[in-house]
């Protein structure tokens, strides 16, 4: 039986891996799971310079999932390179760095940094909606994403995931742009834009006011993005959103992702990331599926 | 695999002790390396309820391999774990956090300070804290709760806010008010309380730790949902903040900034 996938030259042993920011760089899950168990570990996204993050609460409960507004606190690229990156390499695993930032420059300065390490992908998160400057603004307009992709691809070694927000008109505009702009793989959805309002205080329940909605809510809109994307363009997608289970990762790969992404259910499963992989090999048992690549896309 | 579990405790016994306090003795293997001032989480059963919910622990029984949690019901998932009757599964993961710097009161006058929910923690606190001297102040809204375990383990002084029992006002009014010294202090209780603390522990030339709170999701340190600002950059972080769940919930009150 064949698990392996394959994005942009890389083959990952199985199609599970971590939603960037839920897993950090995978040493407080790693108490729990086995790293070696997953195709790739996502690192939470990490800019130019360490960024302090938003207010508190950053985090709401909804039903069916969560709000959050970290704003992407993370403690610098050059931390980063020393601390995470060797902590990830004892790891039988493949290692895709989120990289954030307010302007391109940034973007390039942190993709120029790790071209030289041993880091398998890179993805470029250009749809983080909790944070004012950067993130989701260069996600939101075809020709910001097009001209943002070219960029980090001129500078980059190695392949490059271009993360989508859910948060537009039409996604297909954005994936085909970034597509266009030379983007070796998409990965979608980030989280939707939402609100709590806490009716006893009378105030929002999160410090930023809004944040980002994640967890089972999400699926089926995440589950139709994935599908509508692997319709409009020909690079692999890595489908994320809501996904607990390995039933929940099959509508991702029947709708057409390559790879999936396990973010949320990691905080009510610590072990849902490892649950996935081995629920995958019994779906393919049960329908006996000889090879992981003949599901992707299968409903059409 | 360090000490913490993910598994299933059973609930031993549970009972309504004050308005709306739930206290639960749960068996679970977590009990074997709890310390006090740790925390557990609990996990809710109604799947729509994805994150779970931090309790702080009471009471430690190592030799039974149980867990004491007293908690205020303050919602859905809360109200979900006071109906757990005798003999019902939990899903849990703990000890979590770092708890109170026990070696810390050895041979000094200690005050351990509760205020409302705070107080669950620093019964056990009070138990193994070995220290010259050994008072605690708890504060409550009216209704008392542990208040009859404490004394077991402690000069005991009450403040309400209603002033039915003990001195009206806050836990530092009752400390005031009974002229209260000390070399080091614990406390766990509501920000305001702990703003105050911190104060009056820096005016007082006083070691202070107390525990803090927020909302969290991953309880282990990886989602940076739960921080709290701190003086000097955390070694972890690289920035001014320091994750609750990981480096706390207990903190040296000089390194937080509780503006």
């Amino acid at each position: 039986m064949n698990t392996s996938v394959n994005l942009a030259g890389v083959t990952l042993k199985n199609p599970v891996m971590t939603a960037s920011g839920t897993f950090g760089s995978g040493a407080e899950y790693g108490e729990f799971v086995d790293l070696n168990q997953l195709g790739a570990v996502v690192t939470k996204g990490v800019a130019n310079v360490p960024w302090q993050g938003n207010p508190t609460p950053r985090i709401a409960e909804v039903t069916g999932g969560m709000l959050n507004a970290i704003g992407l606190q993370n403690p610098g690229i050059d931390v980063f390179l020393e601390r995470d990156i060797p902590f990830l390499k004892q790891y039988d695993t493949k290692i895709i760095v989120n990289v954030c930032g307010k302007t391109t420059e940034d973007y390039c300065q942190v993709v120029e940094k790790l071209a030289d390490t041993e880091v398998d992908l890179l993805e470029i998160n250009i749809s983080c909606p909790n944070v004012k400057e950067g993130g989701i603004a260069f996600g939101q307009n075809p020709k910001s994403v097009e001209a943002i992709t070219k960029e980090v691809k001129k500078c980059a070694k190695q392949p490059i995931i271009m993360k989508l927000s859910p948060n537009v008109t039409d996604i297909t505009e954005m994936a085909k742009a970034a597509e266009a702009g030379g983007a070796d793989v998409l990965s979608l959805i980030n989280t939707l834009t939402g609100m709590k309002i806490d009716v006893e205080r009378q105030c929002f329940a999160i410090a930023n006011k809004t944040g980002g909605l994640s967890g089972p809510a999400v699926k089926p809109v995440a589950v139709r993005m994935v599908y509508q994307v692997a319709n409009a363009v020909k690079v692999p997608i890595i489908g994320m959103g809501g996904i607990c289970n390995a039933e929940d990762a099959m509508e991702f790969i029947l709708a057409g992702a390559t790879a999936v992404s396990i973010g949320t259910a990691n905080f009510s499963n610590p072990y849902a990331t490892v649950e996935v992989a081995k629920g995958i090999e019994d779906y393919m048992r049960r329908h006996q599926v000889a090879d992981i690549n003949s599901l992707i896309g299968l409903v059409k | 695999m360090a000490d913490k579990v993910k598994e299933k405790a059973v609930v031993i016994r549970q009972e309504e002790i004050s308005l709306d306090i739930y206290s639960m003795w749960i068996e679970t293997k977590a009990a074997q390396s709890a310390k006090p001032g740790q925390f557990v989480a609990l996990y809710c059963k109604d799947g729509s309820r994805m994150l779970p919910r931090p309790i702080s622990i009471c009471e430690i029984d190592k030799a039974k391999g149980r867990l004491r949690l007293v908690y205020r019901v303050v919602g859905k998932g809360t109200k979900e774990f006071s109906q757990c009757h005798a003999g019902a599964g939990l899903e849990l993961m703990g000890p979590l956090g770092n708890g109170f710097p026990m070696e810390a009161a050895k041979g000094k006058k200690a005050l351990i300070i509760g205020g409302g929910i705070g107080v669950p923690p620093m019964l056990e606190l009070a138990k193994q804290l070995e220290a010259e001297e050994k008072n605690i102040v708890c504060g409550y809204r009216d209704l008392l709760f542990l208040d009859n375990e404490l004394k077991e383990n402690g000069s005991l002084y009450v403040a309400t806010e209603d002033g039915s029992v003990g001195t009206k006002g806050t836990v530092l009014d009752a400390i005031k008010e009974n002229n209260i010294t000390a070399d080091i202090l614990f406390a766990c209780g509501p920000m305001p309380m702990l703003r105050a603390l911190k104060a009056y522990a820096e005016e007082n030339h006083m070691e202070a730790y107390i525990s803090l709170e927020e909302k969290m999701a991953c309880g282990i340190g990886a989602c940076l949902g739960c921080v709290c600002k701190t003086k000097e950059k955390d070694a972890h972080t690289n920035v001014n903040n320091a994750r609750i769940c990981k480096e706390g919930p207990v903190f040296d009150a000089e390194e937080v900034d509780l503006s």
